[in-house]
């Protein structure tokens, strides 16, 4: 894509870009650093990291059952690399307890137009930090005159967090993207762990999307059939898992950036695939 | 959960670990690599969570190669450990690394050698060791397997033994493991798990 290329980046005609070492954040003296524990609000009590683990819990499992704040979680996201590029799929339910809060989230973060990210885990955290992910990742672009790798962008967010780690902070996220080296996925968690991965599904439908994964992914995959089973394990899991629902948002990611393929109502793929089942076995 | 094993030879050391990352009830991989390479001629086979694994790992051989360009002489294997116990036990009471390691090294003058160094920052110069729930299986085998003039067929043997014996006993399953040389020509890959991941 020339449109990111070193002579040709957005402001490249005001800014001297290259020819000036980029200042460090300290040096620069604006804004906070927000992957640097300390330099985020926290929680005005003795112990923050105590008061949010308790108030907070992980929003793996039912850690937050008797607490005053809970969770907008459960979901099944995945994503899988295949010769045609990389599909990601989700679903669009979120639920707080036994209550659905939205049945139309979207969880596929568009960092840029050549990074996705998902979202499972606790929505704020999952959109805050991508979102300042998608801020580092284009202040890189203005700093060096490239593109930022996944690699690089996957680790900048497993940095964050691991420094906040114990301060209760929920995302589990699959970083997709194409760069010079192709395309890339990464897994990373609040634990800080950051995964290459061929292909990854995260929430609580997740069990339920690696049992159709496991079983039906192949490297050479067309685009049709890569759409096809990322929908069907979307499906799948929006099926099993009560928490998972909606609306099964698709992405396609390409040597050309990401693209929107669609969002299908799960309801309607359940009588759609219900009516295959039928025709096959009359037939 | 994780594995890790060490047995030092004549002129060498083997290094091995499991290659799963699993978190809940979940297996995410059974292809990471978890005996990283610390300098040309030092590995560290490591078990605990992926997040401190990679930034111990990272954080001791970034250090140790600095200090071999700013000093230009290289550490041997025995300072490189004492540097990394010395950083566990700082790290200890301020949010430790909950890293249980083995580390093995070989040097022109005293040859191979291998230590045993867990997250509480306790090291030890041993001839074999065993991190995580394998040494309540794989210890006796080792005690009863280890002599002191084994080469390096008879040290992968053991190991092999081990992880034979893991893979009928033990209930978590550890599919695939990683197994690392480390002698006078440096550290070299023996076997691994099929479709590594190449991170």
């Amino acid at each position: 894509m020339a449109f990111f290329g070193p002579e040709s980046a957005i402001g490249s005609d005001i800014l001297d870009i290259g020819s000036r070492k980029a200042l460090t954040k300290r040096q620069r003296g604006i804004g906070v650093d927000l992957g640097v524990p300390g330099q985020f609000d926290v929680p005005n009590v003795p112990d923050p990291a105590l008061y949010c683990r308790s108030n907070f819990a992980s929003a793996c499992g039912n850690a937050d059952a008797g607490q005053e704040v809970k969770f907008a979680k459960g979901t099944t996201t995945l994503a899988f690399k295949f010769n045609g590029g990389i599909i990601v799929s989700v679903d669009s339910r979120s639920t707080m307890g036994y209550y659905i809060a939205s049945g139309t989230v979207k969880k596929v973060i568009e960092i840029n137009p050549f990074l996705l990210g998902t979202m499972a885990g606790g929505a704020a955290d999952c959109s805050f930090w991508e979102r300042n992910l998608g801020m580092e990742c284009r202040l890189y672009e203005l700093r060096n005159g490239r593109r930022i790798t996944v690699a690089a962008a996957s680790k900048l967010l497993a940095n964050v967090m691991s420094a906040y780690r114990g301060y209760g902070l929920s995302m589990g996220t699959m970083i997709t993207g194409w760069d010079e080296t192709g395309p890339q996925l990464y897994y990373v968690d609040n634990d800080g762990t950051r995964l290459k991965g061929k292909y990854f599904s995260v929430g609580s439908g997740s069990m339920y999307a690696y049992g159709v994964l496991d079983n039906h992914w192949r490297e050479d995959l067309s685009v049709e059939e890569a759409i096809d089973l990322g929908k069907r394990a979307i499906y799948h899991a929006t099926h099993r898992d009560a928490a998972s629902g909606g609306i099964n948002n698709l992405y396609h990611v390409t040597a050309d950036g990401w693209k929107y393929i669609h969002g299908i109502d799960v309801n309607d793929m359940h009588y759609e695939f219900a009516e295959e089942k039928k025709n096959a076995m009359s037939s | 959960m994780d594995t890790v094993f060490g047995v030092q030879y004549e002129g060498g050391v083997i290094l091995a670990a499991d290659q799963s990352n699993a978190r809940s009830i979940l297996l995410y991989q059974t292809n990471l690599d978890k005996v990283k390479e610390l300098t040309s001629h030092s590995a560290m086979g490591v078990s605990g969570p992926n997040c401190d694994m990679v930034n111990f790992c990272e954080f001791v051989a970034k250090n140790i190669k600095l200090y071999e360009l700013s000093n230009d002489i290289k550490l041997s294997t025995h300072a490189q450990a004492n540097f990394a116990r010395g950083e566990l036990a700082t790290a200890l009471r301020k949010g430790p690394f909950q890293v249980n390691t083995l580390l093995g090294g070989f040097d022109n003058k005293v040859g191979a050698s291998l230590y045993y160094l867990d997250y509480m920052a306790a090291l030890q110069k041993v001839n074999y060791g065993s991190q995580g729930y394998a040494s309540n299986f794989c210890l006796s085998i080792m005690d009863k397997e280890y002599r002191d003039d084994l080469n390096e067929a008879d040290a992968v043997k053991i190991v092999e033994q081990c992880i034979h014996e893991l893979h009928t006993r033990f209930l978590i399953s550890q599919k695939n493991f990683i197994i690392k040389v480390v002698d006078k020509d440096g550290v070299r890959l023996y076997s691994q798990g099929a479709d590594p991941a190449d991170s």
